[in-house]
């Protein structure tokens, strides 16, 4: 029987969490005020919270000196190739070790997991010398290869999870109605984890487009993604806070309107299975 | 249409498709410093003249250092031309990896590079980057802060000279700091302004034979005069404080005094920027009577890779950027306040410069700086606020962090020290040095 919530119990329930997620949100909110200061408010003491004379200056100057646009265009490819690539080899990977598991699934899963505990720089100069003789210096294939590598193990981890919650007896009943391995996974299975897969997706873009090492060292520029389009404007001799806040809004931007609209379905993904 | 016309419509065409044939497109890569995006708006000058295109890739210095070093080291080819510093240039010349700069055309008049700069940028006496704009560190002050105090900054101050001031400027009450000074950790960062400031100290890193030397009473006198003055008179939290947040600082009017790189002139006398822009003044960094003044010496400097396919582009470029035509441009179009100072002799000469208010000082503070000569005591290595090896950036980033550490109380200026000491040697030793 579920325990009675009282309305001030309720309320004050409601007040901690908005605390929370405004906390949460608070350098995304400064980050965004702060773009539509000039470069004296912006370092203001005290600092200045909404009393300020509101400038677009920063937005003119960026899209003048930067080419949003090819940056933009460079990383929804490189976030959305990434993921793509990444569901496609996951979703079986994922099915044969939640369905047809051997003795070595769970050394695999850990083993999978353990190459994302090595440092990202260790591993710099063999990629950079490996893109240089396969010439994929500075090109989105590229970059879309080796996102996808990177956040792999995520992608496999995350169905994996969810294909464990999904009833083998449905896939046993279709496989006794004749249904392929193919038709299994591709008309039976995957339907069935739509809600995992979408959060997997939306998850896999979100790491894919905050990615920062790989993006700015294996590029130049013409696969340079919005991650190299920021770096642009931070700089240890001169204070140009405004115009890197308008840089970062930039950025993020089209991130978190995606994030905004498919949030529903991004927590219906992430607590799939969690309550039965 | 006659044959004069037919010849002269052949010899357009001939010109127009050979430029076109020889088009390049460049790749540069730059940090985002004031003068550099100014270079990037002025590129179609550069086109205009050479049928060549230009593609920047604009990064934050230290990404930009990691960037561009990893490239060069495996001859990758992502970049025709990178803006490197003073510390990179002699030891990338000598490894081979830079193009020598050996065969600059008469016009680009090599002879009227700084000395001081040229020297900076060579290895064996070969040029391997061009200056773009060159810069020591002085003192800046608030003249009126300084009258209040009923003090007169002399020229060339000495180090006890600039304590007591900023102990007699200091107005805790009305948030005021007497001085502030790096003591961010980072080799460039409180690194650079502690090195510069140990040679005035008679201290150096290394020895002739490569031993550390943080163990001697120079650098103790160093540390304990730095943390003495700035615990007195420092903002609070002065251990995390570097370029930025000091100039954020002065310019709100809540420094008496900032020793830091000369290009902060430009922007602490920016009326739209700084609140203090009418009452500043400038000197020579201090010293302490041994021969040594704790200023240093830097330039960021264009140069080529020798991966890259395209040299003469390349070169061209340079040329252009660092010619005397582009420091006339610049002042043509943003004023002559704006140009890339510190790298040519003739800048200092045209009577239009020298009436900008820190010209002068600047010039001074860089021909007070000896990269080749920078120690009371003789030391093996080349640079004022760094040794040119490539162990340096890493060794000094150790240091800095140990020595930030004791700014901030969490250990002794002792002990810091001897930490430094142990550390070094330790690398140094492992590096094949001892």
């Amino acid at each position: 029987m579920a325990r009675a919530v009282t309305p001030q119990r309720k309320a004050i329930n409601t007040a901690a969490a908005w605390a929370v997620g405004l906390l949460i949100f608070f350098p995304i909110l400064w980050t965004i005020l702060t773009s539509f200061k000039t470069e004296a408010t912006a370092i203001a003491d005290p600092p200045v919270f909404l009393a300020f004379d509101w400038t677009l200056e920063n937005y003119g100057v960026v899209m003048e000196r930067s080419n949003y646009g090819r940056f933009l265009w460079n990383s929804i490819i490189i976030a959305g190739g990434s993921t793509l690539l990444g569901i496609i080899i996951a979703v079986p990977a994922a099915w044969s070790m939640a369905f047809v598991p051997s003795k070595r699934t769970k050394d695999i899963l850990m083993w999978m997991l353990s190459t994302k505990m090595l440092p990202a720089v260790g591993v710099l100069y063999p990629i950079y010398l490996l893109f240089i003789k396969m010439g994929l210096l500075d090109t989105k294939f590229g970059l879309v290869i080796v996102l996808m590598l990177i956040n792999l193990p995520i992608i496999v981890w995350m169905l994996y999870t969810y294909f464990k919650e999904i009833p083998g007896e449905i896939l046993e009943a279709a496989r006794m109605d004749g249904a392929s391995l193919k038709e299994e996974v591709i008309h039976i299975l995957t339907p069935m984890a739509v809600p995992g897969i979408a959060s997997t997706i939306l998850l896999n873009v979100i790491l894919a487009w905050n990615e920062a090492f790989w993006t700015l060292n294996l590029t130049a520029a013409k696969a340079a993604p919005l991650t190299a389009f920021i770096a642009s404007y931070s700089s240890p001799e001169g204070l140009f806070y405004a115009k890197l806040s308008a840089a970062s809004t930039m950025a993020i931007a089209p991130i978190l309107i995606l994030g905004w609209f498919s949030q529903k379905q991004l927590v219906s993904g992430l607590t799939f299975g969690a309550v039965k | 249409m006659s044959l004069k016309n037919a010849l002269r419509a052949a010899t357009a065409l001939t010109v127009l498709t050979t430029s076109a044939t020889f088009a390049e497109t460049l790749t540069i890569a730059t940090v985002n410093n004031g003068d550099m995006i100014r270079m990037q708006g002025l590129t179609d000058d550069f086109t205009a003249k050479t049928g060549h295109e230009v593609e920047w890739v604009t990064l934050e210095e230290n990404v930009l250092r990691q960037r561009v070093t990893t490239d060069i080291s495996t001859k990758g080819g992502a970049f025709d031309i990178m803006t490197i510093g003073m510390y990179e240039t002699p030891i990338w010349g000598a490894n081979g990896w830079l193009v020598p700069l050996d065969n600059l055309s008469e016009d680009y008049d090599v002879a009227d590079i700084l000395p001081a700069m040229a020297g900076g940028l060579s290895h064996d006496g070969t040029l391997y980057a061009a200056p773009f704009y060159g810069e020591s560190s002085m003192i800046m002050y608030r003249t009126d802060l300084m009258e209040k105090a009923g003090l007169e900054m002399p020229d060339a101050p000495s180090w006890e000279f600039i304590r007591d001031a900023a102990a007699a400027m200091t107005d805790r009450e009305n948030e005021i700091n007497g001085i502030c000074l790096r003591g961010k950790a980072g080799w460039g960062e409180g690194g650079a302004l502690i090195t510069a400031m140990s040679n005035s100290f008679g201290a150096r890193w290394f020895d002739m034979d490569w031993n550390a030397q943080f163990d001697t009473e120079a650098w103790a006198n160093t540390l304990n005069f730095y943390k003495g003055m700035m615990d007195a008179s420092g903002p609070a939290g002065y251990a995390t404080n570097g370029f930025n947040e000091n100039l954020s600082l002065f310019q709100q009017g809540k420094c008496g005094m900032w020793i830091d790189a000369t290009v902060a002139a430009s922007f602490v006398t920016n009326p739209n920027d700084s609140t203090v822009a009418d009452s500043v003044g400038f000197a020579l960094a201090p010293d302490n009577g041994l021969g040594k003044r704790a200023n240093w010496l830097w330039a960021w400097a264009l140069a080529i890779p020798a991966g890259t396919q395209k040299q003469d582009a390349a070169l061209q470029f340079i040329e252009w950027a660092t010619s005397k035509d582009y420091i006339e441009l610049v002042a043509a179009k943003e004023g002559w306040a704006n140009v890339p100072p510190g790298a040519r002799i003739s800048l200092y000469e045209n009577p239009n410069y020298q009436e900008v208010p820190f010209a002068q000082m600047t010039l001074d503070s860089i021909l007070s700086a000896d990269p080749n000569n920078s120690t009371v005591e003789p030391s093996p290595y080349v640079g004022v606020q760094f040794a040119a090896i490539p162990e340096f950036a890493g060794i000094a980033t150790e240091v800095s962090q140990e020595f930030s550490a004791a700014y901030a109380g969490q250990q002794t200026v002792e002990e810091a020290l001897e930490k430094a000491q142990a550390l070094t040697n330790d690398a140094m030793e492992a590096a094949g040095y001892r």
